[in-house]
């Protein structure tokens, strides 16, 4: 193992040469530049043999990723915020062709207001497109997750794409020692791809072609169950990564102290590395608190939760998106899950870091000071931090 | 023509091995263009501007209507810079 110093953004640069990429075609948007201008480095360098293909906009990166996948191509992109918006309808044409595309998300806050700092809005709303969707803590997971999503991706039973989220700067831009795994390890973990299918010069082939109704819903059906065979897929390439790399993250959701917890919070992304140290801190209060950290959005761990909801008499859930309308959607989602199982611990959905605020320590002693005293209700949501003027303006959002 | 049970049956992708222009479309048409080939000068623009497969050439390079796949948008018609297109009424 080497180890090298870098960002979040970095690491998905040096997976994506690790993994032998060889199409990537992408724009840039801050804070996803580093990413792209990392590998362009590599391939001038010729340390990537990889096509590197400028486009005009994001829905066009994309749409080449697209192709190059119709080619037996491994394919790598990246993007931010509005840039991920813009590809919303190819992410339907990638997941409906099952393109087994890896992209990285530095997930940004969504306009207007203009804004640049972490949020999840951007990637949560990219939820009912086929794409499974990972949310990385720390640099070395965004690495080791971008080879582990290869894994997933290519399997002859997913052939779905995955999306590979990193906090905006909390990673992105913050350095850290990552062990960079050597190649011909690598190269055996995910070997080369084999596509089922490939367009060749020879051969009629039309992809996406038109359906009738007698036969469109079996397709969508398709799509569902290989979303299915993923959540098996990435327990075991995180199992695998562990036994080859020594690292692994849990699968789907990461516990930590839930074991004997009355209160555990769910959190996602870097949250969830501050969450950490807080319920250590809390734990030498004798406050029996765990967290849960969603690491995969999509497919959604059901079983996982309904473990966890289970074994607690309280559970909240960390929500950095708001579904405007109802709920933030981490909380409509476990609510979801837990009304279809016997679990049916108190919930509470928190709104929290919008737009970059930070999620500090004691932000998130006070989510966990709120939860072991919380009686009554379940599925109330709390807006953490709001300024809210000194007389309330109508009924809460 | 393939008949599918199941979803199992299906491909993982949804990849059709006939070229687009052998769907059979034309059962959405209600006028079907014409070429009036005396005043044709082979541009190609009815070809070009066809949304689809619809447009193809015969051996003498002259431009020919695959009625099979048209669906009578009517653009060649309107995009012929000598009108040698004409839509004309089937229904």
């Amino acid at each position: 193992m080497t180890k090298v110093v870098m960002t979040g953004n970095y690491a998905q640069s040096y997976a994506a040469k690790l993994a032998k990429v060889q199409v990537v075609a992408a724009y840039p948007i801050t804070p996803q530049t580093s990413i792209v201008e990392k590998v362009a480095e590599f391939v001038s360098t010729g340390e990537m043999k990889t096509q590197y293909i400028k486009v005009e906009s994001e829905h066009s990166a994309l749409q080449a990723c697209i192709s190059a996948a119709a080619l037996g191509a491994r394919a790598y992109t990246a993007t931010s915020s509005q840039g991920l918006l813009l590809m919303h309808e190819l992410l339907f044409w990638a997941a409906g062709n099952r393109a087994p595309i890896v992209m990285g998300i530095v997930n940004r806050a969504v306009a207007p207001p203009w804004s640049i700092w972490a949020d999840h809005t951007d990637s949560i709303a990219q939820r009912d497109t086929g794409w499974i969707q990972y949310y990385c803590e720390s640099n070395q997971e965004v690495l080791d997750t971008v080879l582990q999503a290869y894994r997933v991706v290519e399997s002859q039973d997913v052939l779905l794409p995955a999306m590979v989220m990193e906090d905006a700067f909390y990673l992105s831009h913050t350095v850290e020692a990552v062990d960079v795994p050597p190649q011909s390890a690598v190269d055996q973990y995910v070997p080369k791809l084999k596509s089922p299918w490939v367009l060749e010069m020879e051969k009629t082939m039309r992809m996406g072609s038109f359906m009738m109704p007698d036969l469109y819903t079996e397709f969508r059906y398709k799509i569902a169950k290989g979303m299915v065979d993923a959540r098996k897929r990435i327990i075991e390439a995180d199992d695998e990564y562990g036994r080859r790399f020594g690292r692994s993250y849990g699968g789907l959701v990461q516990e930590y102290r839930c074991d004997d917890a009355d209160v555990v919070l769910l959190a996602t992304g870097t949250a969830a590395s501050t969450a950490r140290e807080v319920v250590d801190e809390m734990r030498k209060e004798g406050k029996k608190v765990g967290l849960a950290r969603l690491r995969v959005f999509r497919p959604f761990p059901k079983q996982e939760i309904i473990d966890i909801a289970s074994r607690v008499r309280t559970l909240g859930v960390f929500d950095r998106s708001w579904g405007f309308g109802f709920s933030g959607p981490v909380g409509t989602e476990v609510a979801g899950v837990l009304y279809r199982s016997k679990a049916k611990p108190l919930l509470k959905d928190y709104v929290v870091g919008l737009g970059g605020r930070d999620v500090t320590p004691a932000v998130l002693k006070g989510m966990f000071t709120d939860l072991l005293q919380l009686k009554g209700e379940s599925f109330e949501t709390e807006w953490v931090g709001l300024k809210r003027p000194e007389r309330e303006v109508g009924p809460d959002a | 023509m393939k008949t599918y049970k199941s979803y199992v049956d299906l491909p993982m992708s949804p990849i059709a091995d006939v070229p687009s222009s052998e769907e059979s479309t034309a059962g959405w048409r209600t006028h079907k263009p014409v070429i009036d080939l005396s005043k044709c000068t082979k541009c190609y623009l009815c070809w070009k501007y066809c949304p689809d497969a619809a447009i193809d050439t015969d051996h003498e390079g002259w431009p020919t209507i695959r009625y099979k796949h048209c669906k009578g948008c009517g653009i060649c018609a309107v995009e012929c810079p000598r009108t040698c297109i004409t839509m004309e009424k089937e229904i």
